[in-house]
């Protein structure tokens, strides 16, 4: 009688190693994912302005910052800035090397969809705002960014969705997140294809959650009307 | 009192403005008429510095500003000019993301640092004034382009501006959407409003304008009372402009 409640082997191992996976998920992954947009994409918008409006010298280091980050591949950038600095006597830990790494990431690839949806907004809102006397930060703040923000949704979506599953490169780097969790299962347990099939099922959970919020953000910026709006 | 002297515009090589004085009396309507590329817009650019002349004196009420070659005006005294002055656009260029009122309250909320609360009245009894206050809460994408103008109309004059800059106001709209817009420009003129406006609308110009000035190639050509330059024109090129335009009208055509 014991055997018939007892459950297949292959969902008893996901269901034991699911506390450990989405503990590793909440203490490493979320937190690295989350602070490395938050700060990517405050360096996105610095970098876009920049490259926008900022003299000819700050314009050239921004696209040189945006050649080089987006130019190699960013396991080797996680590899040179925790492996690789300590030659240089910059010795950091996994979290913080894996923060700094994702979030210049974030930034280069966050600038370039920054500065595309600020030039979208029509030459035409600046000068209404600019004539009822607002200064340039108040239009930009006012007028600009919040149209530019709804154009911005969609690739910044992709942007974020890509992050959630590149945080596994951490691992890496000894950063224990989820998928070094389900990893080290699969060092004791031998069982590779239940573990990252589970860990696979845990990230395209993650990216489901951020989709729908997604559509939800995406609803909201659009309330105003005057375009086309995607089918749902 | 608003003036222009000697107001010279060039973008490289090519001068747009060549060299035009222009004096507005307070209270006045003045037409800039002329065809298109014959620098009105740009002239009524230069009035809020949307343009920066390349030389000339731009003046506004107790402000004057002086640009010359090779030397800029700084921001501040920019600012402080263009506030006395409002714009409607050819386009409206409401601000999508805020409703009729909020287009209205902007300036006063963000600008003035006027609370919230006196802002909402003004910008209420203005849209009362462009006959748009049912349309407080719509938002600029579901009203028409006439309801969009006389918004943005309001949302112009909501500081209190000097003056009331007008560029084609009426140039996006079929004749019965600009009719609406005609109306409101007229009852704010017949207040007392000083509007300098550019336009081929010769309906809006000879319904409201008392002065008319014919631009083209970035000269002024002639100028005088509406009724002198469109009814009994001095020079031969602003009579074929009158006639070309009024001929139009009679096909049915646009303005």
């Amino acid at each position: 009688m014991e055997r018939a409640f007892a459950l297949p082997h292959w969902l008893q191992l996901m269901l034991d190693s699911l506390g450990p996976l989405l503990w590793a998920a909440l203490v490493f992954t979320a937190p690295l994912t989350l602070l490395s947009f938050v700060l990517g994409l405050a360096v996105g918008l610095g970098a876009a302005l920049l490259r926008l409006f900022g003299p000819a010298p700050l314009t050239a280091i921004v696209r040189f910052y945006v050649w080089i980050i987006r130019g190699t591949p960013l396991l080797v950038q996680l590899f040179l800035i925790f492996y690789g600095l300590p030659s240089v006597g910059i010795v950091l830990d996994a979290f913080p090397a894996a923060l700094i790494g994702f979030t210049l990431n974030i930034g280069a690839y966050s600038s370039e969809i920054i500065r595309a949806v600020i030039t979208s907004v029509p030459k035409g809102q600046w000068e209404a705002a600019y004539s009822i006397g607002m200064t340039w930060t108040q239009a930009m703040r006012r007028t600009i960014l919040p149209q530019a923000a709804r154009v911005a949704v969609p690739p910044l979506s992709n942007t974020f969705i890509s992050l959630v599953k590149d945080t596994s490169l951490a691992a890496a780097i000894t950063v224990p997140e989820m998928f070094q969790a389900a990893q080290r299962i699969v060092a004791t347990t031998y069982e590779p294809l239940i573990l990252y099939v589970e860990a696979a099922l845990l990230y395209l959970a993650m990216s489901s959650v951020l989709s729908t919020l997604q559509v939800r953000l995406e609803k909201r910026l659009n309330r105003y009307g005057g375009f086309l709006e995607a089918r749902s | 009192m608003i003036g222009l002297s000697n107001i010279v515009k060039r973008f490289g090589d090519n001068t747009v403005i060549n060299d035009v004085s222009v004096d507005i009396r307070e209270g006045s309507v003045t037409a800039l008429v002329g065809p298109s590329g014959g620098g009105k817009s740009t002239l009524l650019r230069c009035i809020n510095l949307l343009e920066i002349p390349t030389s000339g004196t731009v003046r506004v009420g107790d402000d004057a500003i002086e640009f010359k070659p090779g030397t800029r005006a700084s921001t501040k005294t920019i600012q402080t000019l263009r506030r006395q002055t409002g714009m409607v656009f050819q386009n409206f260029q409401l601000f999508p993301h805020r409703t009729a009122i909020e287009n209205v309250m902007e300036g006063l909320v963000t600008v003035l640092k006027w609370p919230e609360a006196k802002a909402r009245e003004r910008a209420a009894a203005l849209l009362e004034k462009v006959g748009m206050a049912h349309k407080a809460d719509a938002w600029p994408a579901t009203l028409s382009g006439g309801q969009q103008q006389r918004v943005a109309i309001a949302r112009a004059l909501a500081p209190s501006p000097k003056v009331l800059l007008c560029d084609e106001p009426t140039s996006a709209l079929d004749p019965e959407l600009a009719q609406e817009v005609v109306d409101v420009l007229g009852q704010l003129a017949s207040e007392g409003t000083t509007m300098v406006m550019a336009t081929h609308d010769l309906r809006l110009a000879s319904k409201i304008a008392q002065k008319v000035v014919f631009l083209e190639a970035g000269s002024i050509v002639e100028e005088g009372p509406a009724g002198e330059v469109f009814g009994n024109p001095r020079h031969q090129r602003t009579r074929r402009f009158i006639a070309s335009i009024t001929h139009q009208h009679g096909d049915g055509g646009e303005g």
